[in-house]
């Protein structure tokens, strides 16, 4: 905090030097390591929470194609399970230790790494600033802290997947016993604590660049740039940081008090606890302490993930379909919305703790209630699709699939907030199908959407549109393969984080159908190869990018192909409308971006020119005056 | 600049900053609330583990009890005195904030001698708190003279010790019931210092014999004291407890007086001079404050209710 201040006069002064340049590298006397290591510059850190949310994508995606390998044939010998992992699978089958490791890991890798860090941390950083019209982030050194902050951590949560005892197997929900006791389980050892030290380091991360986009969007708008004309996307970004800055602190406390639990003895979630009929001087605790504590940034931790994904499906459906976005208030009230509610449910995850059934119908109340934000999301995005212009371009695609996926998803949620419904199907396959489909896959698209439609600002150049067709309609079929069934399994009773199903008769008669999942969880897997080869080669080979390719209204399309430090050139522009004037009646061009003064408006021809053309009056500069003199 | 003055919203809020603040203020207004909610969440585990302490029948540790030791009173004049210390302690660090106003203000009026001068007083403050702190934990780490029981080698029949036998015997740590109306309190449970318990009920009868005769028994109490697994005061949740939030509060004490010290040495240098306001002082001003009001908070929880 100390020499924010000071950064902020070194940081204006490089900043409005740069402007004065028109230096596509933007960075002044940068080298490699200042330019694309150690950068400030926003757009440079987004990549590299990019890649690095790419990198940890293809670890969690990959473990779970190994984990359903296991669950799918539990009695096939897998040469390439024993090649890859080991001694923990010992003829080529998954040890069922290291199954609970995998699972944790994939749910700890994709909820965290990839679709928070990797989501969030990318087009938050890449785009706020382009869109809202500012040089950089608020605080740029703060800004690269905090991708470094998420380097470091990733490092840590990737080397535990290789210490002795493999890495943590508690759950990503990290439950005390099994995560608080080192001796309950191989993975309650040395990978436990990695696990807590990596999400202890997250978790600043998290809150440095929280703080860093809040204050953004506050302070460094562009004139003209008012809270009702920012785009849906900055929006869903500012009050995704509004949630983290307020849920990751809680879970900050509750990750403490498990390394004291761990590390010095304490008994903060612990007691009465028996090992090998040897009472453990663990006294006092309460484990149904830890959940509460987990789920307050548990289930926000579900909109932070979510949020983004549905601001930049806005964006993507309202630019993709010509048409503004339909209800742009009700939009920005529904994400308040669930962004307020998101506080007030985390004891829905909670209803089998034995919790007081008249609590659990609140909980189950408010859970309900964000039915109704969602459904007026669902709604305006069919309803701007509705009779558009629609251009089915592989954003779009993925754009609409998000659509799908939120719906298919969402409803089920409706199921499981019902206390009475969720006890049943608590901790089955339809819980995991549920979030999978909400959560995971729609988040998942609108990280895709984005990276498909913000690919020419980040490189210059377009992404194959073929190989995008090919790789939303592998995803979006596998996706449905894989996590419709699972609704089934989930209602025929077959239990989560069971490492064989043979042993159960009920459970037994899915298999034909679990062994179907995994084979479309593979092609899925696979599939995700084709964007990773049309993401890296576009970047070399890609066609080159018009300034505008999309036709869209905002900010960021008004600077270079490729902006250097600082953004734009000249002076930054000045904002004159909301950011979702498509097809707009009698305006030439199909769209009217948010730069254009109302002087330079280009009319169809014939069209009668607005009888209150605005008029430079001198009045309207007394308010500013006034103003000044009161502060 | 003439089509942007016919924009009224421009002229309201297009690049000025909101709320007047910097965006430098901001940050530390959303990392405060942040913080408040670390400490909430704390405070919270203090309050379902006290009522589950509660629910199980052990009586909470009796603040007035535990927090006896003022220094010179105590080492002079062997004087207890329940919760004079920490009332000083608190007064130190509201004065503390009061010195910290007293520096922005002379920040406004760019007075470096002046800020200087409170800003130091500020850091004296928080050193002071913090060596209280040292003081006050280090007698509830040792304990009173008799706050454990010395049990002998025959009374703990085959109950495994798991080395805390001393040439004396095992001190054990008893765990007292609920104060209730008409009824004495008596051992719920046994605790040796390195927190296994004692689920013996012959043992726990033989402590409650000794707890309730003193007078008869009065060679077999020896010094008590508290750690991480057990505590002689009452259940250790209270020991766990107390390590950690006043413990996570004094980390933010000391990380606020070396935020100070930087204050106090770039104020000395002039940079804040060179730069023409003393913001800085105001930024760490509104941390020191949150820390001062978080403790009034740790200070009520644990001393007061």
């Amino acid at each position: 905090m100390s020499d924010a201040t000071s950064h902020a006069t070194t940081g204006a002064g490089t900043l409005s030097a740069v402007g004065h340049h028109d230096d596509h590298h933007g960075h002044h006397h940068g080298n490699f390591w200042t330019t694309y290591v150690f950068s400030t510059d926003h757009k440079v850190i987004a990549k590299q929470f990019l890649i690095t949310g790419i990198i940890m994508a293809i670890i969690g995606i990959g473990m779970s194609t190994l984990f359903r390998l296991q669950l799918a044939f539990p009695d096939t010998s897998f040469a390439i399970l024993e090649a890859l992992l080991g001694k923990w699978a010992p003829d080529g089958k998954l040890d069922p230790n290291f199954y609970l490791s995998l699972v944790t890991m994939h749910g700890t890798f994709m909820v965290f790494f990839v679709l928070t860090a990797g989501l969030s941390g990318t087009f938050s950083n890449f785009l706020i600033p382009l869109q809202i019209g500012a040089r950089d982030m608020a605080s740029g050194f703060m800004n690269m802290l905090s991708y470094w902050f998420f380097f470091a951590s990733s490092v840590i949560m990737v080397s535990s997947l290789f210490v002795e005892t493999g890495p943590a197997g508690g759950g990503w929900t990290i439950y005390p016993p099994l995560s608080a006791l080192p001796q309950a389980m191989p993975g309650s050892g040395m990978g436990m604590t990695l696990w807590l030290v990596a999400m202890t380091l997250f978790i600043a991360s998290s809150l440095l660049g929280s703080i860093n986009y809040i204050t953004t969007v506050m302070n460094l708008r562009t004139q003209g740039m008012t809270f009702d004309r920012l785009p849906l996307t900055i929006w869903a970004f500012f009050l995704t940081a509004v949630i983290g800055v307020l849920s990751f602190p809680v879970l900050f406390s509750a990750a403490l008090l498990l390394m004291f639990d761990r590390l010095l003895g304490t008994s903060f979630y612990l007691s009465d606890i028996f090992i090998g009929g040897e009472l453990l001087h663990y006294q006092g605790g309460s484990p149904i302490l830890f959940q509460h504590l987990f789920w307050f940034l548990g289930h926000p931790e579900v909109y932070i993930v979510l949020l983004p994904a549905l601001g930049i499906s806005s964006e993507v459906i309202s630019v993709h379909a010509r048409k503004p976005i339909f209800g742009y208030k009700a939009m920005i009230g529904s994400m308040v919305g669930i962004a307020f509610l998101s506080f007030i449910v985390w004891a829905h995850h909670m209803f089998v703790t034995g919790m007081n059934p008249f609590l659990g119908t609140v909980f189950m109340l408010f859970t309900l209630v964000i039915a109704v934000p969602s459904a007026i999301k669902a709604f305006n995005y069919i309803t701007t699709l509705w009779k558009g212009n629609i251009r089915f371009t592989p954003p779009m695609l993925f754009a609409i699939g998000l659509v799908s996926l939120f719906i298919t998803g969402g409803i089920t949620g409706i199921f499981l907030g019902n206390a009475a419904l969720d006890i049943p199907l608590h901790d089955t396959y339809f819980v995991t199908a549920h979030f999978h489909l909400v959560m995971g896959s729609a988040s998942a698209f609108g990280l895709f959407a984005g990276v498909y439609h913000w690919f020419p600002k980040m490189f210059g150049r377009m992404m194959n549109k073929r190989l995008g067709y090919i790789h939303f309609w592998l995803t979006f079929t596998s996706l449905y393969l894989v996590f419709f069934p699972m609704h089934f399994m989930g209602l025929g009773g077959v239990a989560r984080h069971y490492w064989s199903q043979s042993a159960f008769t009920f459970m037994e008669v899915f298999m034909p159908l679990q062994g179907f999942i995994t084979i479309a969880a593979i092609i899925g897997f696979f599939g995700q190869f084709i964007f990773l080869y049309n993401f890296f080669s576009s970047i070399f080979i890609g066609k080159k990018a018009s300034l505008n390719p999309w036709q869209a209204n905002t900010l960021e399309w008004t600077t270079p192909r490729v902006p250097g430090h600082g953004n734009w050139p000249g002076d930054i522009p000045h904002v004159y409308r909301w950011p979702y004037d498509y097809s707009k009646p009698g305006v030439k061009e199909d769209y009217l971006p948010q730069h254009i003064p109302d002087a330079e408006i280009e009319y169809e021809e014939g069209f009668p020119k607005p009888a209150t053309m605005p008029t430079p009056a001198t009045p309207a500069q007394k308010p500013e005056v006034k103003e000044e003199a009161e502060d | 600049m003439a089509e942007v003055a016919v924009d009224k919203k421009a002229l309201i809020e297009g690049e000025r900053p909101m709320l007047n603040a910097s965006y430098g203020k901001l940050m530390m207004w959303f990392f405060l609330v942040s913080d408040a909610f670390t400490f909430s969440g704390l405070l919270i585990a203090y309050g379902a583990l006290r009522v589950r302490a509660g629910s199980q029948g052990l009586a909470w540790a009796d603040p007035e009890a535990v927090f006896t030791h003022t220094p010179l009173l105590y080492e002079l004049f062997h004087i207890e005195a329940p919760l004079v210390f920490v009332g000083i302690m608190t007064f130190i660090l509201i004065l503390s904030s009061v010195t910290m106003v007293l520096a922005v203000e002379a920040g406004h009026r760019k007075s470096r001698k002046e800020v200087q001068k409170w800003v130091l007083l500020t850091i004296l403050g928080g050193a002071t708190f913090l060596s209280c702190q040292a003081y006050e934990w280090y007698h509830f780490i040792i304990g009173t003279h008799n706050g454990a029981v010395i049990l002998t080698a025959d009374e703990l029949a085959g109950v495994n010790v798991g080395g805390a036998e001393t040439a004396e015997g095992v001190a054990v740590f008893p765990v007292m019931s609920r104060e209730e109306p008409g009824q004495p309190q008596e051992v719920l449970e046994v605790r040796m210092r390195n927190g296994i318990r004692i689920t013996n009920p012959a043992v726990i009868s033989r402590v409650n014999d000794i707890v309730s005769n003193p007078d008869q028994y009065h060679e077999r109490f020896t010094d008590g004291g508290a750690n991480m697994k057990a505590n002689e005061y009452g259940p250790p949740a209270f020991a766990n407890l107390f390590f950690f939030v006043t413990g996570f509060h004094g980390t933010h004490v000391f990380s606020g007086v070396v935020l100070l010290v930087i204050l106090f040495l770039n104020v000395k240098k002039g940079t804040y001079e060179k730069r023409g306001h003393y913001e800085m002082t105001e930024k760490i001003g509104l941390y020191w404050h949150f820390v001062d009001l978080v403790w009034v908070f740790v200070f009520t929880f644990f001393y007061l209710v």
